[in-house]
């Protein structure tokens, strides 16, 4: 019957492996909104009761405001750059027969696997020689480094996915460059700039190495937790608020996800 | 297609005609397809090579008090190779993220399988909910491990209420294996991709034929499945081993003191212990020996490779 009928047989335990693969994936995740509902201090079986305790203290408190005002700032800088950069970039190795193009993508890519604190002693070393201080501007420039990687990758297979035919029959039909971005490219790959900005914002949000080496005074939300991570009494509030971070950041990186899938899909596919 | 190869034998017989025209046309596109890259490029090579260029140099200075001496000594490398502390935690880094690399390898690989073969609607789905953590907070799910394996943990005060154990295990937190649990869970939705990639890509009438010619289920993974994953499962290697050795949050928060990491020697340089260019030096040694890991890494597995196929 199907050609295919022996491999697609069902695997029951591999069936089985992969949904332990995921529930062991998510579960010590999901532990943290689960204990920011406890009223214990501690954090420990039995749960003693369910309370809102601790995200009403929060909302109280004014260095998280403050963090997450710098976090917001910096992530939304951050996401706006990167896509910026990231549309060119993806268009040029994309559409563009380059010399040396191969080298020069791996090069793009290094901060994608080149351990953090590496380029966060480094970039820290330069600023400092520089003698410029380290503030907010600092870290948005650190996490652009750390982003531009992830927007490329996220925008290259939707170039890839659209004919560029497109693009040449608006050039004949004389349009000039400008145009013809702006009115034909620019609405093609739009799902995937919204994605980048999606998940650009993402990373930079929960991005901390980087922060950790280039911040000043002001913290990002990260470092404001790792500063509270060494007082047991914060321990609950800082369960609070990493629950409501973890929230927004799936929520965000779905989304994005969502708006791109299609060009993954056949991306994946093509590869 | 005919649509999209229009063009394309017009601009051949173009280029065949004037080929001067031609090369000037080419080049012009290199030059259009550079300027479109160039932004990114100068923030990648003010933001990655400038830095990096000044950590090799600062590697060969020595701190005086706060200022630096900028005669150019080899001292800080030959302190790293004397102290044996030095040496002792750059083989442990390794050594553990080696361990976490190939847990995380081994427990990925048949997700990726499934996902592969045995997934056929919504795939995108499955790889969504695969990747999706990853996106997140590192710092947030190393500190949902942390209230895992705590003292006071789930795992322990679960077990205790159970009545399984009478005292907390001491071992779970504060331990090699606590980093390299962390590690590896932290690591794996990144590794499933490359393997996955590798495998969706293997052609399946290679399947149908090894069993037409009477191979079994484990002989046709073992001669043709494996085989072909194995770029894939080299790429998803190393995409683990390089971030993972120089981490330092994992070690600071559940490595306790048997559990720190070059990455904690390195930050402190930065820090507490204010010797920015020890810190530079030990940085390089650690870029270093990374590099000759996964170099040496990927020659074996290539020569493995070719053996077996």
């Amino acid at each position: 019957m199907s050609r295919h009928s022996y491999i697609k047989r069902p695997n029951r335990p591999l069936q089985f492996y992969a949904a332990l693969f995921l529930v062991v994936l998510y579960l010590p995740v999901l532990f943290l909104p689960l204990f920011s509902f406890n009223t214990s201090i501690y954090v420990k079986f039995p749960l003693t009761g369910f309370t809102f305790q601790w995200y009403v203290e929060l909302m109280d408190r004014e260095p998280v405001w403050a963090a997450l005002m710098n976090s917001l700032r910096v992530g939304i800088t951050t996401s706006i750059i990167s896509t910026g950069f990231g549309v060119f970039a993806a268009k040029a190795i994309t559409r563009y027969r380059l010399p040396g193009k191969g080298p020069l993508i791996g090069f793009i890519m290094l901060p994608l696997v080149v351990p953090g604190i590496i380029f966060g002693v480094a970039l820290l070393v330069l600023i400092s020689r520089l003698g410029i201080q380290l503030s907010l501007v600092t870290v948005t420039v650190g996490h652009v480094i750390v982003c531009l990687p992830f927007a490329i990758a996220t925008m290259i297979p939707r170039f890839e996915g659209f004919d560029p035919s497109v693009e040449e029959a608006s050039a004949d039909l004389g349009e000039n460059a400008w145009w013809t971005f702006w009115r034909v490219t620019f609405p093609m790959v739009f799902p995937g700039i919204l994605a980048s900005l999606l998940l650009t914002f993402t990373v930079s949000f929960d991005e901390f190495i980087m922060a950790f080496f280039l911040s000043g005074t002001d913290p990002t939300l990260p470092m404001y937790i790792w500063s509270q991570l060494r007082f047991p009494k914060e321990f609950p509030s800082i369960l609070a608020l990493a629950s409501i971070i973890l929230v927004v950041s799936f929520a965000l990186v779905f989304l994005g996800q969502w708006l791109n899938r299609d060009t993954q899909a056949t991306d994946l596919n093509s590869e | 297609m005919s649509i999209t190869n229009g063009p394309m034998p017009d601009d051949a017989t173009g280029l065949r005609k004037t080929s001067r025209l031609g090369a000037l046309l080419q080049r012009s596109e290199a030059a259009r397809g550079f300027t479109l890259l160039s932004p990114t490029l100068f923030i990648m090579a003010v933001g990655i090579l400038v830095p990096i260029g000044i950590l090799v140099v600062m590697s060969f200075w020595t701190q005086v008090g706060f200022g630096f001496d900028t005669t150019a000594t080899t001292a800080n490398y030959q302190m790293a190779a004397e102290r044996p502390i030095y040496g002792a935690l750059l083989r442990r880094s390794l050594w553990m993220s080696g361990m976490a690399t190939m847990a995380t390898v081994i427990l990925s690989y048949p997700m990726a399988y499934f996902v592969a073969f045995h997934v056929h609607r919504n795939k995108m789905m499955w790889i969504v909910l695969i990747t999706l953590p990853f996106w997140t907070s590192y710092l947030l799910r190393v500190f949902a491990w942390k209230v895992v394996l705590g003292y006071h943990g789930v795992i322990n005060s679960a077990l205790m209420n159970l009545g399984l154990i009478e005292a907390p295990l001491e071992f779970l937190l504060y331990s090699q294996s606590a980093v390299v649990i962390t590690l590896a869970h932290a690591w794996a939705a990144f590794a499933i991709l490359p393997m996955y990639v590798s495998l969706e890509k293997i052609d399946k009438s290679l399947l149908e034929a090894a069993t037409d010619l009477g191979d079994g289920p484990i002989a046709r993974f073992l001669r043709i499945t494996l085989p072909l994953s194995l770029p894939g499962v080299i790429s998803a290697s190393l995409l683990i081993f390089i971030p993972t050795t120089g981490d330092y949050i994992t070690p600071t928060l559940l490595g306790g003191p048997d559990g720190a990491m070059i990455g904690n020697l390195i930050q402190k340089q930065f820090g507490a212990i204010n010797n920015w260019p020890m810190g530079a030096a030990l940085s390089i040694i650690l870029m270093l020996s990374i590099g000759a890991i996964a170099v040496s890494f990927m020659l074996i597995a290539n020569f493995v490779r070719k053996r077996i196929s």
